[in-house]
């Protein structure tokens, strides 16, 4: 692998809430390569974001980043002035948000704002950002942009929007693109359209692109390498036909099973994941997966599984992986997916358990 | 898919749907025209700065001077429009650089208003944290106290003149303005656009000049015309209780406070100033609430 430009090491974010420690990121590691494209995917409230938030230093408070390195081209992140990171801001990682609509500032001309960007940083001449502003539109292909520089956000569409924005994550050429949900708000061919766009700018700009995202749909599309996020904690990573072909973790399996696929055997019924996401304050002893997990055993009640390489690339954190639960658990004809079902470990099982061990095995975690 | 994608995108993204340009400012004056009350106060407005400038250059007598040969206590004639006064002077001299004062009261007293509140407000609701604990906490101590206590004190302790005047009403006035831009800059901050903006590594005082200010705007205007009529009130309270300008200047509050001690004999001399304070008041705050309604964003049509 060539030299990442990102890596994330150890990292920990959490928010100080009156109802308690919300611990929203877990000793998270990954690596990004220059001009390399990674999706970053999980439920609603499993990390994603504040990971992504974590790297930018926009954490704000109550949260705080408790633990780790975020080395960017050498430097930690975290360890930079608040000047210095501003500088890296908008200029070295440029950050897309979900909402082009709310992201824009509805009383500026998208051109202002798109220059505003450029002005921050003085790595584009003062000379040359007009120039710059109407072939970047032209970039993301905003038809027309002389005149639509001089335009207020509300005039654009939803998917222009979207364009304007990329626009402006890409105006100091950045090394890193994180895209945060950029195509969530968007209609389907929109979302579409979008995608393309970045996998071309990718192409062009070598930019390299992190796609946080829950649509399993859209990292297929652009990434080739896909982290799984699962209550703040990776749970598996590998490339793109690794995640999608042989998943390793049963909540990735979960996460793809939950999705309609075109190319889906017809056996192959659509399954729901029981259950919630785990409290973040509380968080289950053990695999934090575990209260939802179909192939669980003892040992997942007891300690968190470490992350293991499971194949050349691929890296999961499971007792069990799939590849057992295939051999053993007969995953591939499974119709029921409750908790416990496939591996008949419910959690009644649990109290055979000493109390003392339990609550022992309780401070180890709270510890990590 | 891709060969399908790209032809959708020169199209969608042609900008088919764009309509005619309205910027805000264009936008909230529209609106505002259509808001007849607001209209009518804005034509008194004009007419009344056009008297005040006026009177810079030309009033029909010298207002100062004491006219010979002059009846006092006059009533309105050819000669004298609006009558003379107690010492013989003309009134509308002297009630055309009454407007001259209430002009510059009025706007001067907001200018200042707008130039602290606006900046201390900001400060508070962007910042947060124990700056704003300090600002609030002094804010919410005067609150207590009468604002026309603090400044009949401050302008006793500053000394007479015009000046002094508005920076003795402005001492309170400035802290209803930076609650106000507080409460905005407040969860304007929250905005996805200003954690965008901090994305692209804009300093703090760009994001706040540059994207919280212009976003609060329209309730500042707002509010910073309604400091204007607050501020002649003001001023002519104080000239009434004989502590406003110096003396051979002329005020509406002075005026009517001369009046008044003759107005079983001469009610005209209380008359004129009592309703070109109340008329200029009530089109200030036409104004204002047609501005408020101009920028009110749930408006937006």
């Amino acid at each position: 692998m060539t030299d990442p430009i990102l890596d994330v090491r150890n990292l920990s974010t959490h928010f100080f809430t009156d109802d308690g420690e919300v611990k929203a990121v877990r000793g998270v590691s990954f690596n990004v390569a220059r001009g390399e494209t990674v999706g970053i995917v999980g439920e609603s409230g499993c990390g994603k974001s504040v990971t992504a938030m974590s790297v930018l230093g926009l954490v704000q408070r109550p949260g705080k980043v408790v633990n780790g390195e975020i080395m960017f081209k050498g430097r930690d992140l975290l360890k930079l002035t608040k000047e210095e990171l501003r500088n890296i801001r908008g200029r070295d990682i440029a950050m897309i948000f979900q909402d082009p609509l709310s992201s824009m500032n509805p009383v500026l001309r998208v051109g202002y704002q798109i220059e505003e960007a450029m002005h921050a940083h003085n790595k584009i001449a003062d000379a040359q950002i007009d120039a710059r502003t109407i072939d970047l539109l032209k970039q993301v292909r905003v038809s027309d942009p002389e005149r639509r520089v001089h335009d207020f956000p509300h005039q654009f569409s939803g998917g222009m929007r979207q364009r304007a924005m990329i626009a402006m994550g890409l105006s100091n050429k950045p090394d890193l693109l994180i895209a945060d949900e950029p195509t969530t708000a968007l209609d389907v061919t929109v979302q579409a359209q979008i995608l393309e766009l970045l996998r071309d700018l990718n192409e062009q700009t070598g930019a390299a692109i992190v796609l946080i995202t829950h649509n399993l749909g859209v990292v297929a599309g652009l990434c080739k390498r896909v982290i799984v996020m699962y209550a703040g904690e990776i749970v598996e990573e590998g490339t793109v036909e690794q995640i999608f072909e042989s998943p390793q973790h049963p909540y990735t399996w979960s996460l793809l099973r939950s999705v309609p696929r075109i190319d889906a055997s017809r056996r192959e019924r659509l399954l729901s994941i029981e259950g919630l996401p785990p409290d973040l304050i509380e968080l289950p002893v053990g695999c934090k997966f575990n209260p939802r997990c179909p192939f669980r055993i003892e040992r997942c009640f007891v300690d968190a599984p470490p992350t293991e390489e499971v194949a050349p690339m691929q890296r999961a954190a499971c007792w069990v992986t799939m590849k057992t639960a295939y051999a053993e658990m007969g995953a591939a004809d499974i119709k029921d997916t409750s908790p416990g079902a496939a591996s008949g470990v419910h959690p009644r099982g649990r109290q055979a358990l000493p109390e003392a061990e339990v609550t022992a095995t309780v401070a180890e975690s709270v510890g990590d | 898919m891709a060969t399908v994608a790209t032809p959708i995108t020169q199209e969608y993204a042609g900008g088919t749907i764009a309509r005619a340009q309205v910027g805000l400012w264009r936008d909230g004056f529209r609106r505002l025209r259509r808001n007849r009350l607001a209209l009518a106060a804005l034509i008194y407005l004009t007419v009344l700065l056009a008297v005040a400038i006026l009177a810079i250059f030309w009033t029909p007598y010298n207002p100062a001077t004491i006219l010979p040969d002059t009846l006092t206590y006059l009533g309105p004639s050819g000669a004298h429009p609006l009558g003379t006064d107690d010492l013989g002077r003309d009134l509308l001299s002297r009630m055309m650089q009454g407007a001259q004062i209430s002009l510059i009261v009025g706007v001067g007293t907001s200018a200042i208003v707008l130039g602290v509140g606006v900046v201390v407000g900001l400060i508070a609701g962007y910042f947060r944290g124990w700056i704003d604990n300090v600002i609030s906490v002094f804010i919410n101590i005067f609150y207590g106290i009468p604002g026309i206590l603090i400044a009949i004190i401050l302008y006793l302790v500053l000394g007479r003149g015009l000046g002094n005047i508005m920076i003795a009403i402005s001492a309170t006035a400035w802290m209803d303005m930076a609650r106000l831009v507080r409460g905005q800059a407040f969860s304007i901050r929250e905005r996805e656009y200003i954690e965008a903006a901090r994305a692209s590594g804009a300093r703090s005082g760009k994001i706040l000049f540059g994207h919280i200010l212009p976003n609060a705007l329209g309730p500042i205007i707002v509010q910073a015309t309604f400091v204007i009529p607050i501020a002649i009130l003001t001023e002519a309270f104080l000239s009434y209780l004989g502590l406003g300008i110096p003396s051979p200047l002329a005020s509406w509050g002075s005026i009517a406070s001369e009046g008044y001690q003759a107005l079983p004999l001469e009610p005209y001399m209380m008359l004129w100033p009592a309703v070109a304070l109340s008329v200029t008041l009530l089109a200030f705050n036409f104004l204002g609430d047609g501005l408020r309604d101009a920028f009110d964003p749930r408006q937006r049509r």
